[in-house]
């Protein structure tokens, strides 16, 4: 198939970008989207022009590194997939295609598609853990943990970090992100004891980057691993019960 | 002449008891004076993040270092199946010694007995450690832990989360890691990649890295450095590994002193997606756990193009049940990718390209009921669907071996140390545990075993006796001077002004690699590597195209030094893979096979590990030999009969 692609370049974090156009010719059903723009960057060599910058890294969905807008989709039109899992079988001869950055205030443009996302590390540096310290940790079966528990922990912990809820939130809210961490860790019994002090820490510190939530639910329909907005109503719950807790665990050194 | 003996420092005495009296007679460093050393933990994979977490936890300063841009997608993330460890909570006969046992075995005996036990040993503390960090492993209905056999092993000892295991596992790591990144005990350099290991009177003293974000040129100094970079299977291009894995860190080592062991044993994984065109950018692995339940098969006939479906049962081959009755689709992976190589070599392949077998699990759907399938194997089959359009719940998966894990590494003792002192290799970046061939689910378990509750102990023998002494100043000449050097390389790359892109390079290496250094390798064809490899570098050297500037973010300038230095690397794999007249493990020499055609060793001459010696671009390596006693582990031909 041939396709026209309409694609945002920027040479640095500190100047302007543009759209350019490129002709993307003889592209195939199977390939992926990302071979499709390995292509035209070979083209581009060859022609003596900059290759487009994007990230990837693992290209089979897992390490949260790729991540475009594909006609204004953060991770393109097939649910539940990240942009490198997109296969060019989904597109039709003759289609335009967009190709953007994510797009949000937290997530500054470094070159062409490539984002800094960092702050989604300064939330989980806030709080994101359960404290054991090497070499301290009981027999693993000494806390049995109900199999509902343990998967509905493991479905909250799927997330790969990408961004992609953000980027496709018109508040580039973070709640998305930050509930599956704290859903993760929270709902296991190892994560009891520092499960107050963490949601408040981690909550706050996503307030200092992202945008706040008012329920459009976009991040679920860009989600490539499908975490469910029900997190986000638990985190808010658990957001206010730390307020109370916490400010008890203050006044009188005991909860 | 070099004056370097190699000196694995190996304990002696009960195998049982070795470890435990190791770490009693190492050096101790005093809680308050380890605050005085500086580490540098470069790599933030498994191996990486646990070590630099557990050294921050015991009170050194830690400057960790990485690529990407999180800590969280190091190529560990993408592992699938699961994590080996002596638990035995399955009572079916498990033991740390079984698990010694199978590793040794599994490795063909290329492995040493001291550190393999040790492996074993503690292999049932990381479990208890992941747990205890919020890793959400299967469970049974009661709560308790879930395990599943893997390939090659005839006991049920592998831990997992869904298809997810390393994604898990490296977020416990990495929320430990960063958990002391708040607490100010780390430094963490994200976006920085490693270009150099720097010396000062024969002792690491740090190192230099390019900020890949603003193209500036930095020196580290440190105590000591720790290399957790991962392996190298991207020497092959087309493997399973991430698209940025790559030898870098290691082969700077190499040549500036780090001898590098056994390079020429890679694992080639038998169940991945077979490419679909030359286009292709990488090949998707299918977790070998798949084999417990899939049936492997093609069709009797030659050339047979009917769909599965109609072929009837008395057509099929299942060619590992019919040839190793006791472990049918479960043999380890050498011997399932050579058969599978063996039955496509006779035309005997499926799919558009004749390039795959099949993978079929029409017999388990009938067996246990779909649920159970997709219960065990949801995430797999959709990644399946995803990338071929074909449903494995109604058509068998069609399966063929890729590049998939490198058990060469840098050479490392006891301790880990490289033969520079102070400069250690961990995880999929040293040589030490696998052998010539690795174990489904031990990798996950070594770079961990690595980083949790080795390096984290032996290190401090080291550093013991440095107590007082200040790290290198990054004004010192040892490092100006390195950091010239890389300037004018990075300069050189850049005024090259040649036609050809980096990756039409690194494909056409590939290619050599693949052929020559594959699955099975002869002397006629190493030599032709030997003799190519050069020459297509000479090529590179003068004909590639990397345009764009130092300054910024410049992705072809990164990936120019790591194709360079796979040249180097791939003439190093051929030259191993030519020197070992034998075969065994993942190394298969066509020359040295049985009767049945399977790898033949020479324990008389080959029960070691190669340790080559950098000796100048233009010179090839001198060659140290480690020898390897067995008291443990009888030596005997594998048979999986
Ligand atoms: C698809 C797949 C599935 C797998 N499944 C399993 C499994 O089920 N069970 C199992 O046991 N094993 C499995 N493995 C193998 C296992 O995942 C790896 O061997 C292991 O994760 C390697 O961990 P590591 O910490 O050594 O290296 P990596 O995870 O590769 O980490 C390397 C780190 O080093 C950094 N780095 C590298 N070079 C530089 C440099 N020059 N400068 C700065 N930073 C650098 C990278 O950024 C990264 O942080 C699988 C492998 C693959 C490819
Ligand atoms: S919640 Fe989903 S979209 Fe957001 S970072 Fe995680 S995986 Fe990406
Ligand atoms: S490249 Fe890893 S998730 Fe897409």
């Amino acid at each position: 198939m041939n396709l026209t692609l309409k694609v945002w370049r920027q040479d640095g974090p500190h100047t302007g970008g543009r759209f350019e156009t490129y002709q993307a010719a003889d592209i195939k059903d199977e390939m992926s989207f990302l071979e499709m723009l390995d292509i035209v960057n070979e083209r581009l060599i060859e022609d003596g022009r900059e290759p487009i910058a994007f990230d990837s890294d693992c290209r089979e969905g897992i390490c949260g590194t790729c991540g475009l807008m594909v006609n204004g989709q953060a991770h393109g039109p097939q649910k539940g997939t990240a942009t490198c899992q997109l296969h060019m079988r989904t597109f039709r001869d003759g289609d335009e295609i967009t190709i953007e950055p994510w797009r949000a205030a937290a997530f500054p443009i470094m070159k062409d598609l490539i984002v800094d996302r960092s702050p989604l590390d300064a939330i989980v540096e806030a709080g994101g853990y359960i404290n054991a310290n090497t070499g301290a940790a009981p027999d693993a079966n000494l806390i049995p943990i109900p199999k509902p528990v343990a998967d509905s922990s493991m479905d909250a912990a799927a997330c790969i970090g990408c961004g992609a809820c953000v980027a496709a939130c018109p508040n580039s809210a973070g709640q998305l992100f930050t509930s599956a961490k704290l859903n993760h860790l929270n709902l296991l019994p190892q994560g009891q004891a520092e499960r107050w002090k963490r949601t408040e820490a981690m909550v706050e510190r996503m307030e200092q980057f992202f945008g706040s939530c008012t329920n459009h639910g976009e991040c679920q329909e860009a989600c490539p691993k499908e975490i469910s907005i029900d997190f986000i109503a638990y985190m808010n719950r658990d957001y206010i019960k730390a307020k109370i807790k916490n400010r008890k665990l203050q006044g009188q050194g005991f909860p | 002449m070099s004056t370097i003996t190699l000196d694995s420092r190996c304990p002696t005495g009960p195998i049982e008891d070795r470890w435990d009296n190791h770490k009693f007679s190492m050096k101790l460093v005093n809680p308050n004076n380890k605050r005085r050393f500086e580490v540098i933990v470069v790599g933030t994979g498994l191996a990486g993040a646990s070590a630099a977490a557990s050294l921050a936890q015991l009170g050194y300063k830690v400057k960790a270092f990485t690529f990407h841009d999180s800590p969280r997608r190091a190529h560990s993330i993408a592992a699938q199946g699961g994590i080996n460890a002596a638990k035995n909570y399955k009572n079916d006969g498990d033991s740390v010694f079984r698990l010694f046992y199978d590793t040794v075995k599994g490795g063909d005996f290329r492995a040493r007995e001291s550190n393999v036990y040790r492996l074993a040993q503690v292999s049932v503390n990381i479990i208890d450690q992941c747990v205890a960090q919020g890793v959400p492993f299967a469970r049974e209905y009661g709560g308790l832990l879930d395990n599943r056999s893997f390939g090659g092993a005839q006991v049920s000892r592998t831990f997992y989360a869904r298809g997810q295991t390393g994604q898990q596992l490296l977020l416990g790591a990495y929320q430990a890691l960063m958990e002391q990144v708040q607490l100010g005990t780390v430094r963490l350099y994200t976006k920085t990649e490693l270009l150099d290991v720097v010396l000062k009177d024969g002792r690491a003293c740090g190192i230099v890295t390019r900020d890949l974000s603003t193209g500036e040129i930095t020196s580290h100094s440190a105590h000591a450095v720790l290399l957790c970079t991962g392996g190298y299977s991207n020497a092959f291009y087309l493997s399973t590994n991430a698209m940025n894995c790559n030898v870098t860190a290691a082969w700077r080592a190499h040549r500036k002193g780090a001898l590098f062991a056994n390079p020429c044993y890679t694992q080639i994984h038998p169940t991945c997606i077979p490419a679909s065109d030359e286009f292709q950018s990488k090949l998707t692995l299918m977790s070998e756990s798949l084999r417990n339940d899939g049936r492997i098969w093609v069709p009797k006939g030659f050339d047979d193009n009917r769909p599965a479906g109609q072929i009837p049962e008395a057509e099929r081959d299942y060619y590992l049940e019919r040839k190793y009755p006791a472990f049918g689709n479960l043999v380890p992976r050498d011997v399932a990718s050579r058969n599978a190589k063996t039955v496509v070599d006779e035309g005997r392949g499926i799919g558009p390209l004749k390039n795959g077998v099949y993978l079929d699990f029409s017999d388990s759907i009938g067996r246990l009921g779909e649920s159970v399938v997709r219960e065990r194997y949801g995430n797999l089959f959709d990644m399946y669907e995803r990338i071929t359009g074909e449903n494995p719940y109604q058509v068998p998966m069609r399966i063929y071996p890729a590049t998939h894990y490198t058990m060469g590494g840098l050479w490392v003792d006891y301790n880990l140390m490289t033969t520079i002192p102070g400069l250690y290799a961990l995880g999929e970046a040293n040589f030490s545990d696998h052998g010539a061939n690795r174990l489904g689910a031990s990798a996950l378990m070594q770079g961990l075993a690595d980083g949790y509750f080795v390096a984290p102990y032996t290190i401090g023998d080291y550093l013991a006796g440095m107590l007082g002494d200040p790290v290198v100043p990054t004004s010192d000449p040892v490092f100006t001077l390195a950091e010239a050097a890389l300037r004018d390389d990075i300069n050189r790359w850049l005024s090259v002004g040649g036609t050809r892109s980096v990756d039409h390079y690194h494909r056409e290496l590939g290619k050599i690699v693949w052929d020559q250094i594959g699955m099975a390798r002869d002397r006629n064809g190493l030599e032709k590597a030997i003799a190519e490899i050069p020459a297509l570098r000479e090529e590179f050297r003068t004909n590639v195209r990397v345009l764009g500037t130092a300054d910024g973010i410049n992705q072809s300038l990164e990936k120019v030094q790591r194709v360079d230095d796979f040249f180097e690397l791939a003439e190093l794999m051929a030259r191993d893979a030519l020197w070992r007249e034998e075969s065994c493990g993942g190394h298969f020499r066509v020359e040295h096979q049985t009767e049945e055609g399977e790898a033949k060793r020479d324990d008389e001459h080959f029960a070691n590990a190669a340790a080559w010696e950098w000796q100048g671009a233009d010179t090839p390596q001198q060659l140290h030999v480690e020898p390897l006693d067995f008291e443990y582990v009888k030596l005997t031909q594998r048979s999986y009969k």
